[in-house]
């Protein structure tokens, strides 16, 4: 029955956004009749009915049985994700729809994804003082740790509100937005209402005098709350939780100095839930996030010096929630996102919102060309160090909620110690070479018990060479290498590609947990790829093997299972 | 209704100018390195051709791309006076890092950052790397998705077009 009222609900809603689209579309269609008897303006008209763009983007794979790899039964044997966003502009006045379909989600989506339908679609008018949404948005306040609705498609995240928002640029520099809506849960909607408030000043913007001056200054604040009925019987349970947040960034010449800090009121969820004398209970404490940076950069040299501290600081629309689902705030996490397969894949990071202090350094530094270590054209170098701790915290007397220490380091959850040269040798020949020492707490980041903290050494070797003018060869050797060959113990992998710039390419790869413990898990996981790309648009051949991993892609991360078979991608954008 | 729905939108279609060949860039609020917000309307070359690059600080066909052009930039400069104008879609996650990098890679591009996509969205990007080329009126008259070593040719060879070379 709920079904049924949701797909209803769904196309009258569709209806209704390409109604408005097409009401919209007329009133300019009649304005142009009525000048056409001035041939004057006629010309001038001409074209100016809107434009229309989008993209689209299918997935498919067909999954092959492959018990060796633990590959799970797929019983449709094709599983399909696809979406196509139009976006239509008049002037000041912009509508969008997505339509989205998942029949039925492929293996690593949530199911509740089953389905298609339009989750998606917004008016807006714009102009230089103020500018109004309608329906869906994405947003983001300050750094995103006190409000973020946004999407990742290739993960299945989409928290974005719908409801209606407005921006306000006052004196040049003053920007103001408000904002009420809910968020998105798959094809429902969240129960919880957010309503947002958030002022930013540009000194620099606001005040004339100031505009050419070297110190440029931002101060920010907002607040965030969210409402949701307590139908609790036995608990009084906070129906209105506050959030807010302070924010500002000073910028001297070549130095950027910026922090943020939110608090939360008290907010008892189902994920921060504390045990009290073997029983688990609410956590009624309040939540506090602080992220600072501190960067210099001047030409061949940058430095970035990063610190962030969260404690109890999942923010939900809806305190039942939990995994994906109707997230108001976003938790940048302090690591290097590392992309090479073996590096990115395996022993990933993901933000531990309950509680940790994370530290980090990023250099980047340009040896000169013509220089005795630089050579002809330069030498590239980076370091990157994150280390990431618990919180010390202790369960308060009453067994209410948690105190924690300001400054306590608690257990290691991760620490990455990696280096990268690289190096441009010929017009023909260049390379890239990394080294990376990574301790990841499995326990922990991944919520399982009894594995503990792993130790990973990683090579890796990124080699292009021109063959000719749009002939290219890139081979990439990578090397993983677990202390005591814990867990699934030592990997190997090798890609190599070949592209015909600017339309094909065919890569072979494979991945060779050689060093497992147990002799009949260690596998081979060959794929071979084949791509057209013609200006916006691409087609994506696969077959083969796919380990299970984590596909990280922004800092949150997805577990996706084994699979084997052929996949397809088809994308485009007009 | 069933009928109604797909004719009211290939009315609407037929009228409005789909993916039309020349198109005017969104207008979107993004950030330029030192923290002004800018307008993405404003962009402007002086009547030449200008780059619009979508990238991010992890993803290495970008950064391979944006490396590559970088060492052929200032003939592309002189010859055409094309500018390449960098859009960062690091999240809060690596934004702060987006101009130490940018200068530890010693790149002379304009670089703005769109930490929340919007940008991105507006122009309908589905994945990075994503290249577009706007003519002297600022219209998109070219677009390639994805790199691959040579491609920076292609890209060189419409905006020759574009200048009449």
């Amino acid at each position: 029955m709920r079904a049924v009222h949701r797909s209803i609900n769904c196309k009258r809603w569709a209806i209704g956004a390409l109604m408005l689209l097409y009401g919209l579309h007329l009133a300019p269609h009649a304005l142009a009749q009525e000048q056409e008897s001035d041939p004057k303006t006629k010309t001038k008209e001409k074209g100016k009915w809107g434009e229309v763009h989008g993209n689209v983007q299918f997935d498919a794979q067909y999954y092959n049985p492959d018990s060796a790899i633990g590959a799970q039964p797929v019983p449709e044997k094709l599983l399909m994700n696809g979406f196509a966003n139009l976006i239509y502009t008049k002037g000041n006045f912009t509508a969008g729809v997505r339509y989205e379909n998942y029949m039925n989600p492929m293996l690593g989506f949530d199911q509740r994804y089953k389905g298609h339908g339009i989750p998606y679609r917004y008016a807006s008018f714009d102009n230089d003082f103020l500018s109004i949404t309608v329906g869906h948005y994405y947003e983001q306040f300050g750094s995103g740790m006190i409000l973020r609705a946004y999407e990742e498609r290739g993960l299945g995240f989409d928290n974005v509100l719908d409801g209606a928002r407005v921006k306000a640029t006052l004196l040049g520099g003053i920007r103001l937005k408000a904002l009420i809506g809910k968020q998105r849960l798959y094809w429902e909607t969240g129960e919880g209402i957010v309503r947002g408030f958030d002022g930013e000043v540009d000194f620099n913007e606001t005040f004339k005098a100031l505009a050419e001056k070297d110190l440029r200054v931002t101060l920010g604040g907002s607040f965030v709350s969210k409402y949701q009925e307590d139908t609790d019987p036995d608990f009084e349970l906070p129906e209105n939780v506050g959030s807010y947040a302070f924010r500002g960034g000073i910028r001297y010449r070549k130095w950027f100095l910026s922090a943020e800090y939110v608090h939360k009121d008290n907010d008892p969820q189902a994920t921060n839930t504390i045990f009290y004398e073997g029983v688990e209970r609410r956590n009624y404490s309040p939540g506090s996030a602080f992220l600072g940076t501190l960067t210099y950069s001047q030409k061949g040299l940058g430095v970035a010096l990063t610190a962030k501290r969260t404690d109890n600081m999942d923010f939900r629309s809806d305190r039942r929630a939990a995994g994906f689902d109707l997230n108001i705030n976003y938790l940048p996490a302090l690591t290097q996102q590392h992309t090479y397969q073996l590096a990115g894949s395996l022993y990933p990071y993901a933000t531990q919102p309950n509680g940790e202090w994370a530290f980090q350094v990023d250099i980047d530094y340009r040896i000169p060309k013509n220089t005795k270590l630089g050579g002809k054209r330069g030498l590239g170098l980076r370091f990157n160090y994150s280390e990431i701790h618990g919180l010390v915290t202790q369960v308060t007397p009453e067994g209410s909620g948690l105190n924690s220490t300001a400054f306590g380091l608690g257990d290691l959850y991760f620490r990455d110690i990696n280096f990268e040269v690289q190096k441009t040798v010929s017009a023909k020949f260049k390379f890239n070479v990394q080294y990376l020492n990574i301790a990841y707490n499995k326990d922990v980041v991944e919520g399982v018990a009894g594995y503990g903290t792993l130790f990973t050494n990683i090579a890796i070797a990124d080699m292009t060479y021109k063959v000719a003018p749009r002939h290219a060869l890139r081979l990439e050797v990578q090397g993983l290498w677990v202390k005591d060959r814990a867990d699934l113990g030592d990997w190997a992998m090798a890609l190599l590609e070949y592209t015909w710039s600017p339309h094909f390419f065919i890569a072979v790869t494979d991945q060779w947990n050689y060093g497992n413990k147990d002799a009949a898990k260690r596998l081979h996981y060959p794929s071979v790829f084949v791509g057209y790309t013609h200006n916006a648009s691409r087609i994506t051949l696969g077959y083969g093997r796919q380990r299970a991993g984590i596909l990280c892609v922004g800092g949150i991360c997805r577990t996706i299972p084994a699979s084997n078979g052929v996949s397809l991608t088809l994308m485009t954008s007009f | 209704m069933v009928l109604f729905l797909p004719m009211l939108l290939i009315g609407f279609i037929s009228e409005a100018q789909i993916a039309k060949k020349n198109w005017d860039l969104p207008a979107v609020n993004v950030k330029t390195l030192d923290g002004k917000t800018f307008s993405t309307g404003d962009l402007d070359n002086g009547g030449r051709p200008i780059i619009v690059s979508f990238w991010a600080t992890w993803c290495k066909p970008c950064v391979l791309e944006l490396s590559t052009i970088a060492e052929l930039y200032a003939d592309w400069q002189e010859e055409t006076g094309v500018k390449l104008v960098a859009i960062s879609i690091d999240d809060a996650r690596n934004v702060s890092k987006v101009p130490p990098f940018v200068n530890g890679k010693d790149w002379d591009y304009e670089v703005y950052l769109d930490p929340n996509a919007d940008f991105k969205r507006a122009m309908n990007v589905n994945t990075v790397p994503h290249t577009f080329l706007l003519n002297g009126q600022g219209q998109v008259v070219f677009q390639h998705n994805a790199y691959a070593p040579g491609d920076e040719h292609h890209l060189y060879s419409k905006v020759k077009e574009l200048v009449g070379k």
